[in-house]
């Protein structure tokens, strides 16, 4: 059998298969360990340089990559665009080609555009890692909520896993829904239907319009952040009712007939989508999530640099031995 | 001017229930006589056109030619030889140039600009509205004098149904079309394709088909209410079809245009995020694409137009959501039409021709679209039976912005001409 790669970039999840998804999650478990250390540091992407495009405002994303790839011992840069590229007066693609004629060799894009990475990786030989674009997909941000299922439940296939909230703006509800199908859960989503996009079943999802019949079907919850802006645009009445009819409370979730693991991709909206009493309580895994995050960064730029899955954990060992 | 005879074609004209071989006789400009064996008058270029099409050249009510403004991306001379490289003989300029075609002066310098490209005539359509900005309406009668056919807010629909309601009104007074992009903004909101599933997966924002639908439903209404002759652009959808068949029931005077990238491609060709799929309105799902073609079939819709929409290359070679909306479509529409309309059964090839210059013509009160003596001498020859692969570098477009490159269409224009002068020749 041929070790599956990852190929030049990492898009979104729903060009990779079940196989190359695995192999992230599972090259992401000896990384983990890295950042348990007092010296956090392997050399595996040594004399790489790498460049954080961010035209989004962003920082757990950012500071998520930047440490798995200090980590990894490569050369970064952030480079934060204010607005749109067209805003700015540059367009992408001059942006990407001024980058690359000084000799980098990976990006992290995050984008206000759907499509603006894989725009991007056309263009540029460089790998091109999606940070999130527009409402299309955050593939890392999926794989590292992936890893922490996988971390507390065990297996993924047979799970049923319900995304809630608005789905129609959500490139995280796009991605764990690819990823998630892949790998054998259930998918189901829920939220308002002025939050729900257009035939969302085709991608394989169960709709459920109420979060009680959500709580009651699932093992796993990722609540996803309601963007205040979506009161004002006119998708829901108030953030009061939002949380009345669709939060994730502490008392629907002892309603549960069954012990859930509540995942959020944050910033969270305490009192919004989610109970600070569920946030902070031992249902979440939301700073599970967090620490994941960096193995799972670490894993998709080492595997993108051509770095070998079954040498992950041996480039981990030899820098412990060699005594850093 | 010496006359021009073409001999042994197939000629079509719509207008005359004509289909059969015949001669064809051009004289100073007009047609001078359709018949068999019709003899060459001294000194008259004979045309051999065994085995071809000849028809009355084809008119697209619904261009952009760009100019004034955008230059780099077309003008009125470019465009005019890429619709007689198309076979068209006759186009329609819409008025969202910079500054807006919203006066005389500017409606008399589309005619100038075009009486200097010696290729397909062009025809000026006026602004509705003072700078398209639907808030006070545009001087109709002055522009009319001017060279006028048509008004149109194209690009910017008209929001208050006031003013479409006075804009038909008005418009009578000149017996001139009011055509109209029918959208509803508030509904359309951002949106960058059709509402469906294929922009669910690319997460880009969708445009429903209630937004066309919403609006063709008003301005059917509002040409009821005013006895104004509304015509409605680049319809896309199969609910707009159903409501333009039900205003002719009711006898509201409406006609409408279909482009042929809307019997064309469904919204599965944004997969990719590929700029040269995004126009507006959007493509749709594959059944609006055959109600599109069915409506073509029965009449409902009228008229096949471009929506020609050239762009310069950077300007499309963008993220989807900032690439401009629409595309290229004269050099293509005669082989779209023969290759999906004809050949997939849904129209004869005399209503292709019909649905390409007959009637278009007759809806915008423009000559031509006819072989009648006396009529001007604008005519295609084509091959029906040559074929050949769409290459967006040998347009003689300004812009190459198609989603048909590397398409195999069928149906090759020979010869184009314009008051009985060759404008175009294939080579």
């Amino acid at each position: 059998m041929t070790t599956p790669s990852l190929g030049k970039d990492l898009l979104g999840l729903e060009p990779l298969s079940r196989e190359q998804i695995e192999l992230i999650l599972d090259t992401a478990e000896p990384f983990k360990e890295v950042s348990e250390r007092a010296i956090k540091k392997v050399p595996a992407l040594r004399g790489k340089t790498i460049v954080n495009l961010f035209f989004e405002a962003s920082t757990r994303t950012r500071i998520s990559f930047e440490f798995a790839e200090k980590r990894l011992s490569a050369d970064t840069v952030n480079v934060v665009a204010q607005g749109s590229s067209v805003q700015k007066g540059e367009n992408l693609v001059d942006t990407a080609r001024n980058l690359e004629a000084m000799r980098i060799d990976m990006v992290v894009v995050r984008h206000p555009s759907s499509g603006a990475p894989k725009f991007l990786a056309e263009r540029i030989r460089s790998n091109v890692i999606n940070g999130g674009d527009g409402t299309h997909e955050h593939p890392t941000q999926a794989l590292l909520d992936m890893l922490t299922i996988r971390d507390r439940c065990g297996v993924i296939e047979g799970l049923k896993v319900c995304i809630c909230g608005d789905i129609a703006h959500s490139r995280v509800a796009r991605s764990n829904i690819w990823g998630l199908t892949k790998l054998g859960a259930e998918v189901a989503v829920c939220g308002p239907q002025s939050l729900m996009p257009g035939s969302i079943e085709e991608l394989g999802v169960t709709v459920f319009r109420r979060i009680e019949e959500a709580i009651e079907w699932a093992n796993v919850l990722n609540v996803l952040r309601l963007q205040l802006e979506r009161m004002k645009a006119g998708y829901i009445p108030s953030l009061r009712e939002y949380y009345r009819v669709f939060g994730v409370t502490l008392e629907r979730l002892e309603r549960a007939p069954r012990d859930l693991v509540i995942l959020h991709p944050g910033p969270m909206n305490r009192g919004v989508e989610i109970d600070s009493r569920v946030a902070d309580g031992p249902h979440s895994v939301i700073l599970h999530q967090v620490t994941n995050g960096v193995a799972v960064r670490m894993a998709v730029l080492y595997l993108l640099a051509g770095g070998r899955p079954e040498l992950a954990e041996s480039a981990k060992a030899s820098e412990r031995g060699g005594g850093a | 001017m010496r006359p021009v005879l073409i001999k042994g074609g197939r000629v079509i004209d719509p207008s005359q229930d004509h289909d059969d071989s015949a001669d064809l006789l051009l004289l100073d400009g007009r047609v001078e006589a359709m018949g068999a064996a019709v003899s060459a008058p001294e000194g008259a270029e004979v045309v051999d056109a065994t085995g071809m099409i000849v028809a009355p050249g084809l008119v697209d009510i619904h261009v952009h030619l760009r100019e004034p403004g955008r230059e780099d991306a077309e003008t009125v001379a470019s465009g005019a030889r890429a619709a007689a490289a198309g076979g068209f003989t006759s186009v329609c300029a819409m008025p969202n140039t910079d500054p807006v075609t919203d006066n005389q002066a500017a409606v008399g310098f589309i005619v100038k600009q075009a009486a200097g490209a010696d290729a397909a005539r062009v025809y000026p359509i006026g602004a509705i509205s003072v700078g398209q900005r639907g808030e006070q309406l545009a001087e109709f009668g002055e522009m009319v004098a001017a060279g006028a056919v048509a008004v149109s807010d194209d690009g910017h629909p008209v929001v208050s149904s006031h003013l479409m309601r006075t804009a038909l009104e008005y418009a009578r007074s000149f017996g001139i079309p009011v055509a109209e992009h029918c959208e509803d903004p508030a509904l359309a909101q951002n949106g960058v394709m059709h509402a469906g599933s294929v922009s669910t997966r690319l997460g880009l924002a969708g445009i429903p088909s209630a937004a066309e639908e919403i609006m063709v439903a008003r301005n059917i209404l509002l040409a009821q209410l005013t006895g104004g002759h509304v015509h409605l652009c680049h319809i896309s959808t199969a609910g707009s079809v159903d409501l333009i068949r039900w205003g002719k029931e009711r006898g509201a005077s409406v006609t409408a245009e279909a482009a042929p990238h809307h019997f064309a491609l469904t919204h599965e060709a944004c997969f990719g995020y590929d700029t040269n799929a995004k126009m507006n309105p959007p493509l749709r799902r594959g059944e609006d694409v055959d109600a599109v073609r069915r409506g073509l079939a029965d009449g409902t819709l009228d008229a096949i137009a471009t929506d020609h929409a050239p762009h310069h290359y950077e300007a499309k070679e963008r993220e989807f959501d900032d690439a401009p909306f629409g595309v290229v479509g004269l050099e293509t529409a005669l082989g779209l039409g023969l290759s999906l309309l004809v050949d997939g059964g849904f129209l004869t090839l005399p209503a292709l021709i019909d649905r390409m210059s007959t009637t278009p013509a007759r809806i915008f009160h423009l000559p031509g679209g006819t072989l009648k003596r006396g009529a001007p001498a604008d005519v295609v020859i084509f091959d029906p039976r040559a074929t050949w692969v769409v290459d967006p570098s040998r347009f003689l477009s300004k812009s190459r912005n198609t989603p048909f490159t590397g398409w195999e269409l069928r149906g090759r224009v020979e010869r184009t001409m314009v008051a009985g002068r060759t404008v175009h020749q294939a080579t």
